[in-house]
């Protein structure tokens, strides 16, 4: 109410999460006490509009829990995932999946993408769950790939594309509906650094001329090196939560 | 998603899998084969079976023993010859003789060294005119025959064919139970069913030679043409009075030919529907396949829907498409099957003396009830995928 950080206008910030605490029940075989894993452990920050942030950590840190967290593909024990100034626990399973189509693009490590579907086909799937026609689908899929290079692919299936290859098609396919965030899970973990390097390059061109905010969970410090901001999380709660000076490196 | 864009990714998945989508909706091609097919040949028997009585003429009233109840043990015969005297002097004159009885029984037939087994029927002299059973060759039986009981006989076409291999019968002897008879014509032919006797495979007697044969003196059933069909009811007045005055009321009973038709017709029609409850337990246990492997690919495909879900897919959306999936499959197969039914019922006429009748209802019910298998064993593998956590569904490997 009275101590934002933000200079707080009447726009909401686009993705806030406040003290969030994520605990997994493990071990639920009968007459056994469930054992409580607490993956995090009351966890506050913000990503506002174009912010490009490195989210690092060793493995086990928390993570991969805090991205489901932040792709509402989870739900938090405790605490407040909000898009818009929305409540993502208030949502029911419509909005959820609205809110996955419409405000964030996924990039995974291993690509995730539909073996059986050609690139433009693949590219075209989160269109598929919205209202759209064929032929508008057709056209912002060729632009995406167009956009990210890959043109001349478009009727290839992901075997008959390279790791880069296919990273660029996922990229094409979380831009495709051109969200206000992507979420990039270790995109670069399954390809080589010269590979890797080229789609992060891709990802902060879409950062830098769409405005698009990018969130990229990694653990490589290359990657991490190259955000504006970095939070470092251990053992379920944030470390550090530092902004790259407007002048120079980290 | 829309149900056209749906429809296309239900495709798709089948497509992919086409040896195994094939097997799967073997189970409901052979199930709703089966339905079409048994109901078919069911049917078939049902009309051939009722052509069969319209066939012995049209109008007729048909005298039996008992009182038509038919889940009661049979009757005995209680009717005499001198009934079917009183009916004919009773009804109206119509053209010809009106009433006609017979003796029937089994008897072992010899001639030239033939040797059969076949229907014997001993009868009044009114039975020709009756139930139109006409002599191609030959004399039929005169009043005096049958008054005197002579040892002549009428043989079917297909008997003449038996036993005399294509020669001449007429003016022959044959034996019927050891007795000697002589063959003074050969009825016409009536194209037998396959059900039932082979009416062109029979021996008439005069009814006093036929009641030695068996030792009896009584008739077996009487034949009643009414002129027309307005005169059936009237006719059947008659037909009760004048028996009553000898028999008890629970000794004979009266039917229509559109009675009996109705009867056997319903009897046929409750054999057809078991024929068909029969083979739909085939096509149930095809629908559980398709359950169990729309299961398998549920599973399979666990990480596609954990992305999908990722993508903005809603849970309705996934249930949707794996629902729709079962139901192109079972639908399919209901095609196929239907197709291959039909295709069957037309070879089994083709090659078996069988009549097979493809009936609308049953095309609709095979059709409808592989579609509702579809939906009904794809409920629970869609809800399934459905209700997959994205988390869990992503992280799959």
């Amino acid at each position: 109410m009275s101590d934002p950080p933000d200079a707080g206008g009447d726009v909401p910030v686009l993705l806030e999460a406040r003290d969030v605490v994520r605990t997994y029940r493990l071990g639920s075989r009968r007459g056994e006490d469930p054992v409580e894993v607490h993956a995090l452990r009351g966890v506050s920050f913000e990503v506002d509009r174009g912010d490009y942030v490195a989210i690092v950590g060793s493995s086990g840190s928390g993570k991969s829990t805090l991205l489901n967290l932040l792709g509402a593909l989870d739900r938090p024990t405790t605490g407040v995932v909000r898009y818009d100034g929305q409540d993502v626990r208030s949502m029911d399973d419509r909005e959820l999946a609205a809110l996955r189509n419409g405000s964030i693009g996924f990039v995974f490590q291993s690509f995730h993408l539909l073996p059986r579907l050609t690139a433009l086909d693949n590219v075209q799937l989160p269109l598929v769950y919205r209202a759209s026609t064929v032929k508008e689908r057709r056209v912002r899929a060729l632009d995406a790939l167009g956009s990210v290079g890959l043109a001349d692919r478009v009727d290839h299936r992901p075997t008959e594309l390279s790791g880069g290859q296919q990273q660029r098609v996922a990229i094409a396919r979380a831009l495709v509906t051109e969200p206000p965030l992507l979420l990039a899970d270790e995109p670069t973990g399954n390809l080589d650094t010269t590979t890797g390097g080229e789609v992060m390059a891709l990802l902060e061109r879409f950062h830098r001329e769409r405005g698009m905010a990018v969130v990229v969970i990694t653990h490589e410090p290359d990657i991490a090196a190259r955000a504006d901001r970095r939070i470092e999380l251990r053992d379920g709660l944030v470390l550090s939560d530092t902004r790259r000076d407007v002048g120079g490196g980290r | 998603m829309s149900l056209r864009e749906a429809f296309r990714v239900a495709m798709q998945a089948l497509v992919a899998n086409r040896l195994r989508s094939a097997l799967t909706t073997l189970g409901v091609v052979i199930g709703v084969l089966s339905v079409v097919l048994l109901v078919a040949i069911g049917q078939g028997a049902r009309e051939e079976i009722t052509g069969a009585i319209e066939g012995l003429g049209s109008n007729l009233l048909f005298v039996l023993p008992g009182d038509g109840d038919f889940g009661s043990a049979p009757a005995r015969a209680r009717f005499v010859a001198e009934d079917v005297d009183d009916l004919e002097a009773a009804l109206p004159a119509g053209e010809g003789r009106r009433a006609a009885g017979y003796v029937v029984g089994g008897e072992q037939i010899s001639a030239d060294g033939a040797r059969i087994t076949t229907s014997v029927y001993g009868i009044t002299a009114g039975y020709g005119e009756v139930v139109d059973r006409e002599v191609a060759r030959g004399q039929a039986f005169t009043a005096s025959d049958v008054l005197t009981a002579r040892r002549v006989a009428l043989i079917g076409a297909t008997t003449a064919q038996v036993l005399f291999a294509g020669s001449d019968p007429i003016g022959r002897n044959l034996t019927v139970g050891g007795i000697r008879f002589r063959v003074q014509g050969v009825l016409a032919e009536v194209g037998g069913t396959p059900f039932g006797p082979d009416r062109d495979d029979e021996v008439l007697v005069p009814l006093g030679a036929g009641q030695r044969l068996f030792g009896v003196s009584t008739l077996d059933a009487i034949f009643v043409r009414a002129t027309d069909t307005t005169t059936v009811e009237a006719d059947r007045t008659i037909i009760e009075r004048v028996l009553g005055q000898r028999l008890a009321e629970d000794e004979f009973t009266v039917l229509s030919q559109d009675e009996i038709i109705g009867v056997v017709g319903d009897i046929l029609q409750i054999l057809t529907l078991v024929l068909a409850a029969i083979a739909g337990i085939s096509l149930l246990v095809g629908g559980v396949g398709v359950s169990n492997i729309m299961l398998v690919s549920v599973t399979e495909r666990t990480r596609e829907i954990g992305l999908r879900k990722a993508l903005g897919a809603r849970t309705r959306d996934i249930t949707r498409q794996f629902l729709l999936e079962a139901i192109v499959l079972t639908g399919l197969g209901g095609v196929v099957g239907l197709l291959l039914g039909i295709a069957l019922a037309r070879l089994a006429e083709a090659v078996s003396p069988l009549t097979a009748v493809v009936t609308w209802w049953s095309v609709a019910l095979a059709l409808s009830v592989s579609v509702g298998v579809g939906l009904l064993f794809g409920v629970l593998p869609a809800r399934r995928a459905g209700q997959l956590d994205p988390v869990e569904a992503l992280r799959r490997d």
